[in-house]
């Protein structure tokens, strides 16, 4: 069963050019794909397609059976998202705003959806601390568990890690495996670390210049490229190296 | 139903968190309609003692006019800058791709509106009588009726503002302090709107509040309750109401197409 299923999705803002050009994907549950690509690529309004935020120029968009043209508060309901470029009212602190969006996501016993995953994300001593006085790792943690407290059946996450210590990232990227594992949920996680897609994502979309020039696992990437890792094939395809067979 | 309540809800405990934490906040919703009332209380009382008689009722409109303004003065900037708070902590993301629907947004800020309203108001109101033994409450019932007309203009022009927002981006944020400042001339607040120039005085009267001062003024002066001055006030409240909800509508939808939502607050 796809989770998300967008085609011919195509977006253009005024008279520019095209930001996002006919993509077709799938995102099946239970699994975990990269949107990969340069500054400007197209992976942000992709996302923002994906949750509503934008009206595509053309194409659709479906997220867990719901056309979001006609229906997307009953896929937002059951969606979520987190990018470092989105705050938490920084005044509030993490238990207010966790309680902010326990209530508009309409969670159920929300209290104790509140100390599960204060517990699971080691929260418990930041709980009643101002979100604006955590340091970026917590407040990574913090805005994980906003994107988590309603327990979405797809995840959209916007550079999960950027600006993360290389322990508090290793972190996250355990408890996102986690998280897919246990809940079956469809993950699309845009980032620009390559060591990160390679050890979460089983399939990979390659964005240029509004396009995806290619896909397909990590391990199916590097070998097409004959290369060693997901930096250099990163690298390639930014560069315009692209190898002679493409797949259909 | 149940959970669009809790959403509404939702966004209300967010605003009454923010005020629970901030006390230059809490002061602010307090000081202007404080500084208002004193400045032409204290402005009202002095010409009332070197004139006469005559000019004591005529403070008493002052003091009516002042703190009646203030209640649409206060609606309006409770719904414009609890949307801007959103924009400023760079939340307003996370919120539109929440299910809370547009009018359950709307819903949410208007009745942080009212608190935020009745918070800076009623001190003032308080205030006024303390200072100067002037009871907004004796104008009876119809006190209501004034409020209501008043807050829901508050609302319609606050709702006008934030899809010039939508529309231009923080830039227009000064908007919010700035527009119902600029109906004042026209609102008769202090004045009877004969007194306006006969070009300017239809557009005078297709603003909801002019009536409910010129109502205000028939009953300090004349005892007089004017239903037809309560009429109109409210017929032009739904029309502008209804003409602000299709504008921000439209502007919500075209900010969607233009991609504005991702990029409000540059």
């Amino acid at each position: 069963m796809d989770a998300i299923v967008a085609s011919g999705l195509t977006k253009r803002y005024g008279r520019g050019p095209l930001a996002v050009d006919g993509l077709d994907f799938r995102l099946p549950e239970g699994t975990t794909v990269g949107l990969l690509g340069g500054n400007g690529a197209g992976k942000t309004t992709t996302l923002a397609l994906l949750l509503g935020l934008l009206v595509p120029t053309a194409g659709r968009i479906n997220v867990l059976g719901h056309d979001m043209a006609e229906d997307r508060f009953a896929a937002l309901q059951r969606m979520n998202f987190s990018s470092p470029y989105v705050a938490l009212p920084q005044r509030l602190t993490v238990a207010e705003n966790l309680r902010v969006y326990g209530h508009l996501y309409c969670v159920p016993r929300l209290q104790q959806r509140i100390a599960a995953l204060a517990a699971e994300l080691e929260l418990d001593p930041l709980l009643d601390r101002p979100v604006g006085e955590l340091s970026a790792g917590q407040k990574t943690r913090a805005a994980l568990a906003k994107a988590l407290i309603n327990r979405p059946d797809v995840l959209l996450l916007d550079e999960p890690t950027a600006s993360l210590d290389p322990d508090t990232a290793d972190w996250v990227r355990g408890w996102l495996e986690h998280y897919r594992a246990e809940s079956g949920a469809a993950i699309l996680l845009a980032s620009h670390n390559m060591d990160e897609v390679e050890r979460l994502c089983s399939d990979v979309l390659m964005l240029k210049q509004g396009r995806i020039v290619d896909r397909g696992s990590p391990e199916a990437l590097i070998a097409r490229y004959g290369r060693e890792d997901m930096e250099q094939v990163f690298l390639d395809i930014a560069r315009g190296r692209m190898p002679a067979r493409l797949p259909a | 139903m149940r959970c669009s309540a809790r959403r509404i809800w939702g966004l209300l405990y967010r605003h009454i968190s923010l005020y629970r934490r901030s006390w230059p906040r809490l002061i602010e919703l307090v000081y202007w309609p404080v500084l208002q009332m004193c400045i032409w209380g204290f402005t009202a009382q002095f010409i009332s003692s070197r004139i006469g008689s005559p000019l004591v009722m005529a403070g008493g409109l002052l003091l009516a006019g002042v703190l009646l303004w203030e209640v649409a003065l206060r609606s309006q900037m409770g719904v414009a800058v609890s949307f801007l708070e959103e924009l400023w902590s760079r939340n307003l993301g996370h919120v539109f791709v929440s299910p809370l629907r547009p009018a359950e947004m709307v819903a949410g800020l208007i009745i942080v509106s009212m608190l935020r309203m009745l918070a800076g108001v009623l001190p003032a109101i308080g205030l006024a009588y303390l200072l100067y033994a002037f009871n907004l409450f004796t104008l009876g019932p119809v006190l209501v009726l004034f409020f209501a007309n008043l807050m829901v203009m508050g609302w319609w022009v606050a709702l006008g503002v934030v899809s010039l927002i939508l529309r231009h981006g923080a830039g227009a944020e000064t908007l919010a302090w700035a527009v119902l400042f600029g109906l004042t001339p026209l609102s008769a607040v202090f004045y009877p709107v004969t007194v306006l120039p006969a070009a300017i005085r239809p557009l005078a009267l297709a603003l909801p509040s002019t009536h409910v001062f010129e109502g205000m003024r028939a009953i300090v002066v004349h005892g007089e309750l004017l239903w037809s001055e309560m009429g109109w006030s409210a017929c032009l409240n739904v029309a502008w109401m209804a003409a602000a909800i299709v504008l921000f509508a439209r502007q919500f939808q075209a900010a969607r197409v233009r991609g504005a939502l991702l990029s409000i607050g540059e």
